[in-house]
């Protein structure tokens, strides 16, 4: 199976990103769809959270909502919302936090707020929800995106959900001792913090992506890493299992 | 002050007043949506309303114009996009400009806890460099008395009414709720005075495990039999989330006059039993 979507590419590539040790907390969307496939695929003991309060769930459709039964169905215990984030986020025992994003800045910094003045706003965006603390609540975070000028920009609209805030050591300011946005996985590449300023570098590039691609849909100046990885294609096997498993959901919201 | 079985008419009639703060809680599962529609039918205006996803049920009363505040932490209709009422109200003033109070979810969910336990405010870790804070100033930040460590702090929520749908009720009025339960229990145990609309009255809760769920009849004021009254979402072990009418909310609140033709025909015109029939529906379609 040789022809395959951007979308698939970043799906798969977010989903090698985990595996069975992680206790991941789930965001809805993209992050959803790679946790899934992360599990049907090479990582099938990992937890999956979601902050509905199910923990060690284990979907056969992806759900629409953060809170579909199906979701309590299969998992291994359904707390309250209230000690999902008190004592299983709150508490540190979440290794992954994997988020997307509507505004990022090379600093990981997310908005999910606003676009335009949040007192007169050009664009209401749904809020935060779980994400400002998850992101500073998990032990690192996982971000997946697609790429462009309007997604990914040199100034956020409204900082949601802290990354490395002004870069450097800004983010240990605020009192937070996790680690931060780890890699940022695109349908062009991945993008992973400089090592002492912490702004995103380019360390792999997907197959028939260039380098101008990858700047012609970045709104700050992309640096790329000295040694460039070229990023694995998604394998037959990956590619069959993240197709059902988008025919199964699709089948099940219309049945709905 | 033992619960009372009421008509929804009648509950919401007693209970809500003009002006009072209104939490209607169930976090995806079991939003009591039949309720909404009757606070929606009589008029129920300035109300402020507590949610931590407004979803499509706040969606409807802010349309219909009985919000004057909204307090929040995720505003869209889940998997889908955006919540066009909400977003119509802060975007343009339509049909009333709304006032916001937005947090995280972490925030709601220790502030329903700390409403529960009696508590003036909820202390956590949270909105570490966040920027809610600078737009919302009932997030403030205080010292760890032991460590010294900065803590996030928000008032407790301590609703007028709060109102929630459940699975079950006992003839005596006590009621078990299943599955995803969110914030509910805090949400009633915080409220001075409670909606609770089941899907089933049942004489007794025969075999249910020892640590279920459930709140004593002492802790309800109303109970309302109203079969359905989730949907669109939905009651584990009654029926399923109808993700479909959650898609097609989108076109139908995208537009001022669709929105209000369907408030007219569902809401004015129809009255909690419409619920157990669009179930009937929803149920034989999924099936068909």
């Amino acid at each position: 199976m040789t022809n395959y979507t951007p979308t698939e590419m970043m799906t798969v590539t977010a989903a090698r990103a985990l595996g069975n040790q992680d206790v991941c907390f789930v965001g809805i969307g993209m992050p959803s769809a790679a946790c899934n496939l992360a599990r049907l695929t090479h990582a099938p003991e990992i937890t999956l959270i979601y902050e509905s309060g199910t923990i060690g769930t284990k979907p056969d459709v992806l759900p629409l909502s953060i809170g579909d039964g199906e979701l309590c169905e299969t998992a291994m215990n359904t707390v309250p919302v209230t000690e999902m984030f008190r004592y299983w986020l709150q508490g540190g025992k979440i290794t992954v936090g994997f988020l997307g994003a509507a505004q990022l800045d090379k600093y990981g910094n997310i908005n999910t707020t606003v676009i335009g003045d949040y007192d007169n706003p050009k664009v209401r965006l749904p809020g935060g929800g779980g994400a400002p603390e998850i992101a500073t609540s998990c032990g690192e975070i996982f971000l997946v995106m697609k790429q462009s000028k309007r997604g990914f920009v040199e100034k956020i609209d409204f900082v949601t959900s802290l990354g490395y805030g002004k870069g450097g050591d800004d983010r240990a300011s605020y009192g937070v001792t996790t680690k931060g946005p780890s890699r940022l996985i695109t349908d062009l590449c991945i993008m992973e913090p400089h090592s002492v300023d912490k702004h995103f570098i380019v360390t792999s590039i997907h197959p028939g992506v260039n380098r101008d691609d990858i700047i012609a849909a970045t709104g700050w100046q992309v640096e790329f890493a000295d040694e460039i990885a070229q990023t694995p294609v998604p394998s037959d096997h990956e590619l069959q299992i993240l197709r059902d498993l988008h025919a199964r959901t699709n089948a099940a919201h219309e049945g709905q | 002050m033992v619960a009372q079985f009421m008509s929804l008419k009648n509950a919401v009639a007693t209970c809500v007043q003009d002006g009072d703060v209104i939490a209607m809680e169930g976090f995806t599962h079991l939003i009591p949506h039949a309720a909404g529609h009757e606070i929606i039918r009589q008029g129920k205006r300035d109300l402020t309303l507590i949610r931590m996803t407004p979803d499509v049920i706040y969606d409807q009363l802010i349309g219909a114009g009985c919000a004057k505040k909204l307090v929040f932490s995720w505003g869209g209709n889940p998997g889908v996009g955006s919540l066009h009422r909400l977003r119509d109200a802060l975007e343009n003033g339509w049909p009333r400009k709304l006032e916001i109070e937005e947090h995280s979810h972490a925030a709601m969910a220790n502030a329903y806890d700390a409403g529960a336990a009696g508590l003036p405010c909820a202390v956590f870790k949270g909105y570490r460099g966040a920027e809610l804070p600078r737009v919302n100033p009932n997030i403030k930040f205080i010292k760890c008395p032991f460590t010294g460590e900065s803590l996030a702090a928000v008032p407790a929520i301590r609703p007028d009414v709060t109102v929630v749908h459940a699975q079950k009720a006992n003839k005596k009025g006590d009621v078990l709720f299943e599955g995803i339960v969110g914030v509910q229990k805090e949400a009633v145990l915080a409220a001075k005075k409670s909606i609770i609309t089941v899907e089933e009255i049942v004489d007794d809760f025969a075999d249910i495990p020892f640590n279920a769920v459930m709140l004593p009849n002492w802790a309800i004021s109303t109970i309302v039999h109203v079969p359905g009254g989730a949907h669109p979402s939905y009651a584990q072990g009654y029926y399923k989330r109808d993700n479909a009418f959650y898609k097609a909310w989108d076109n139908i609140a995208r537009d001022r006059d669709s929105f209000k033709d369907w408030i007219d025909q569902h809401v004015m015109n129809g009255g909690p039993e419409d619920f157990a029939t669009r179930l009937k529906m929803h149920n034989a379609k999924a099936e068909a």
